[in-house]
Order: structure tokens, then C-alpha cells, then sequence
């Protein structure tokens, strides 16, 4: 006797294919799911096209995990189709999350991003704009470009988020075994992570000690065991969820922040100023006057390079979204 | 202090009105910039019009979120003062704020908003001059912003 599965979709938009790997690194946990569900629509995996996916009926896909940000028209359109086939729809990774990495772009309006591809860059070649302002058939773009990047739940219903650049498997094999049961965690529920931070899982040890100053973490080698914050390096693990495991700080890797903002009241890029803030400081003198203390604080954070990249390199599309309907670039 | 909320009026430079009011919010250290506004008023020094005043336990108490937040509603510009170097009430806030600011200069741009619609400064409860020329200058230069002049 034939047991119906539940449907299962995951498929991409705009992001580098890392969560797919990470399902595929559930390795002989995919045998237990391939029991539990029918994978029925997976251009990465199978050979699905949306053709496939327009002639299911709506509703008859039980979980899709949509990972990737809505970066171009086309990837507005596969997730409305697939928010319309699917009953659960989840945001899964970071740049369904949050934007990702690919909504750093957003420091830039769209229309400034193809003039740099097309025109300003030292590789940029001569006629590859198209008339209708997207990119020309010889570097073809599939639909043109949305203003800005957005983060799924931002322009679809979205029922779950699953963060992480890519999510760790155990923590995914949980969530999806979590999609399975009934009754289903509350709308909205951001499977996979732990509501603590990332240095609630790591290793090393606080010494009770605020530097001086920040330095790049190319810049020195970090002593075994200790805190990379509290020896000068960036990391974000405070202000940022838990449930990776603290896997790069352990190998003396700053944290970036993949799982996401850890105050979900604050906007991200906010949070993480706030706790990086907190963490420096400078030896000054007693008495010292405004500008002393400023090119003091200056010197301190002068490591951290790219403010954005640093502070919030995985939730770009969330920090300034909404109110005034412009995009980032767009305000004087 | 009053609520910018009435019609815009007030000009710095011209005397006459904009293309529409601006909104600036201000928030002052109740222990140094609050009491130094305050003076202000019965000094009977002009201030903006624009300003929306609001009154925290401490610089150190605005965090970023906030500036961003006003941003994000639409404030033309933002403002943050608290006590000078060695005089905050709780220590350490003000460099707090200092710190913050520092950062902001550099991130605001990278969020397509230009740094100069945000400032830090340090003001004491006795400077009411200082209060009334940062304002005011802060609200003029946003003017230029806004019609493109400068």
C-alpha cells in the first residue's frame, strides 16, 4: 500500500545555491525525508521546470522553502507562484530572511548598479545595455531589475523563516521535521536558531576586557580561547541569533551575523552599532575636549571599514524598508 | 519647548517660508542639553521651529535604532547632544553616544542618507547660546539641503 507524502518544493531566487548544499548536507538524513516527503519541484535537484510547477494545483505543495532575496522581476513572479501552490511557504537563509548579502546592493539604486556592470567597470563592455535599459542579449538578465533588493516576506506571505548563510543542517532537519508534525508552531516562527546569541554557544572565553581599539582581523592572530571582540576583532556573535554553533568563531573567524539580528524590535544595522559600540574603549585623558574624544573614537573604529558590510551584511533589505517607500539611494 | 507641528513659518536665512516644514528631531540629555534649551527659552533666544524635541535620561540612552527610526518616518534631520567629556551623570553614556555617532557618520551614507543630517554634539546645561546657534545653524544648513542650494 502507497502512502501519499507531503510535497515539498525548495527552489532559489536571487542567491548562490549555499542552501541547497546545505540540504544536500543533511547526507543520510535526506533518506529519512525523502521517506517522510515527495520532493515534487527542485530545478536544483530534479528535473522540474515551471511549467511543472504552473500545472500543480494551488495549495497541493505542502512546505516550499524559498531561499534567495527578490532581486529581479522573474523572482517576484516564482515566488508569488510558488506562495499560491504552496500551504506553508518558508523564507529559508539569510537572503530570503533578510536580503543577504545580496542586498548590500542596496547602497546603490538599480539603475546605478548597471551603469557600474555596463559602463564604468574595468571589465565592462561597450553595447552591453539594452535598449530597455536591462542588460543586452549577450549578458542576459532574465527579467529587469526591481528597484531595490528585497527580503521575501517583504512583497509575499511568508509562514516561517529559517535564517542562515547557509542554515546548519541539524538545525534544518529540525525545522523540517518541525514543518512536519502538527500542530505547527506559531505563524511567523523563526525555525532553526536558538533566541540566544552566538556567544551564548562559544567557546571562548570573556575576560571582562574592552580594547582599545578595533583592527581588522587580517591584522593579528588571535590568542586561542580568548574572545575575538575583546581582542580588537569585529565579531557579531552579541548581537546576532544563535544556533550555528558558534562555528566560525571557534576557528578564529569573526562572527558576520548569518542568523540573523538577535533584538527582532531593532532595526539590524542599529543592533549590531549599538553592541559594537559597546565594546571600544579608547583611553581618554581627563579632562579632554569634544574634539579630542571624537578623533579618539575615530582612531578606535577606524578598522571597520565598511560600516554596512560589518554591521549588517546579511539583513541590508530590512534597515531602512517601508515609511517613505524610497529607496536607499534615493534620498538626498 | 513645543511640538514642530504648527504650520511651517520660519526661515533662518530668509525670514520667509519653504517648500514645505521641515522635521528635525532633537533629543537632549535631560541633565545637560535639556536644562541648556530650557535657558534658551527664558533667555528669549530664538530656536527653530522645526525641532521636535525629545527629552532622554542620557545621550547614551539614544540608540542607533532611534535616529534610524526617525529617518525612516521621515525626519529631515536628526540631532543627538549630551554632556560634555567627564561631565555625563552616569559615567560613560556620553562617549556612548560619541562612539555611536562616529560610526553613524560613516553608515548613514552607506543607507543613502547623507551624514550631514545627522550630528552629534556636547552641550552643558549653562551653554543656552551654544543650544540656540547649533539649532539653528543645523536647521539652515538643512534648508540648503532642500533646495538644492549650499
Amino acid at each position: 500500500m502507497t502512502v501519499s507524502r507531503p510535497a515539498m518544493a525548495i527552489y532559489w531566487t536571487g542567491s548562490c545555491g549555499g542552501c541547497e548544499v546545505a540540504f544536500l548536507n543533511l547526507d543520510e538524513a535526506l533518506l529519512g525525508i525523502g521517506r517522510d516527503w515527495e520532493l515534487s519541484f527542485c530545478p536544483c535537484l530534479l528535473d522540474t521546470k515551471r511549467a511543472d510547477l504552473e500545472a500543480m494545483a494551488d495549495g497541493s505543495i505542502a512546505v516550499t522553502l524559498l531561499n534567495g532575496c527578490l532581486r529581479s522581476g522573474e523572482n517576484l513572479e516564482m515566488a508569488r507562484l510558488l506562495r499560491l501552490k504552496s500551504r506553508l511557504l518558508v523564507a529559508f537563509g539569510s537572503c530570503a530572511d533578510g536580503g543577504g548579502v545580496p542586498a548590500l546592493a542596496n547602497e546603490a539604486s538599480a539603475a546605478q548598479l548597471l551603469s557600474r556592470i555596463c559602463d564604468t567597470a574595468a571589465d565592462a563592455v561597450p553595447g552591453q545595455r539594452g535598449d530597455d535599459g536591462t542588460f543586452s542579449p549577450e549578458l542576459p538578465a532574465p527579467s529587469p531589475l526591481l528597484p531595490r533588493v528585497h527580503a521575501v516576506a517583504e512583497l509575499v506571505d511568508v509562514d516561517y523563516v529559517i535564517p542562515g548563510c547557509p542554515p546548519e543542517p541539524d538545525r534544518l532537519l529540525d525545522a523540517i521535521r518541525t514543518l512536519g508534525m502538527s500542530p505547527l508552531p506559531p505563524r511567523g516562527t523563526v525555525l532553526g536558531c536558538t533566541s540566544r546569541s552566538v556567544c551564548d554557544d562559544c567557546p571562548r572565553e570573556k575576560r571582562n576586557h574592552r580594547p582599545q581599539r578595533l583592527v581588522r582581523s587580517c591584522a593579528i592572530i588571535p590568542e586561542e580561547g580568548w574572545c575575538l571582540l575583546e581582542q580588537g576583532i569585529a565579531c557579531m556573535g552579541m548581537a546576532t541569533r544563535g544556533g550555528c554553533g558558534a562555528l566560525c568563531p571557534t576557528v578564529h573567524a569573526p562572527c558576520t551575523g548569518c542568523y540573523g539580528t538577535l533584538d527582532p524590535d531593532a532595526v539590524p544595522v542599529a543592533a549590531s552599532l549599538s553592541a559594537l559600540s559597546a565594546a571600544v574603549l579608547p583611553d581618554i585623558p581627563h579632562p579632554a575636549d569634544d574634539r579630542t574624544v571624537r578623533e579618539l573614537y575615530r582612531a578606535a573604529l577606524s578598522a571597520v571599514a565598511d560600516p554596512l558590510g560589518t554591521l549588517c551584511r546579511y539583513d541590508g533589505a530590512r534597515n531602512l524598508a517601508g515609511g517613505t517607500g524610497q529607496s536607499g539611494a534615493d534620498r538626498g | 519647548m513645543t511640538e514642530a507641528t504648527v504650520p511651517h513659518r520660519y526661515h533662518p536665512t530668509t525670514g520667509t517660508g519653504g517648500s514645505r516644514p521641515l522635521r528635525v528631531v532633537v533629543f537632549l540629555c535631560t541633565w545637560c542639553s535639556f536644562s541648556a534649551a530650557d535657558k534658551a527659552g527664558t533667555k528669549r533666544l530664538p530656536v527653530p521651529a522645526e525641532l521636535s524635541v525629545i527629552r532622554v535620561a542620557c545621550s547614551g540612552r539614544v540608540e542607533p535604532t532611534l535616529v534610524l527610526e526617525a529617518f525612516r518616518q521621515g525626519a529631515d534631520g536628526v540631532m543627538v547632544m549630551g554632556c560634555h567629556p567627564g561631565d555625563c551623570h552616569y559615567q560613560s553614556g556620553n562617549l556612548q553616544a560619541q562612539c555611536r555617532a562616529v560610526l553613524l557618520d560613516r553608515l548613514l551614507p552607506q543607507l543613502g542618507i547623507d551624514a550631514a543630517r545627522f550630528r552629534f554634539h556636547y552641550v552643558a546645561s549653562t551653554e543656552a547660546d551654544r543650544y540656540h546657534h547649533l539649532t539653528t545653524e543645523f536647521v539652515q544648513s538643512l534648508y540648503e539641503f532642500d533646495t538644492g542650494a549650499s
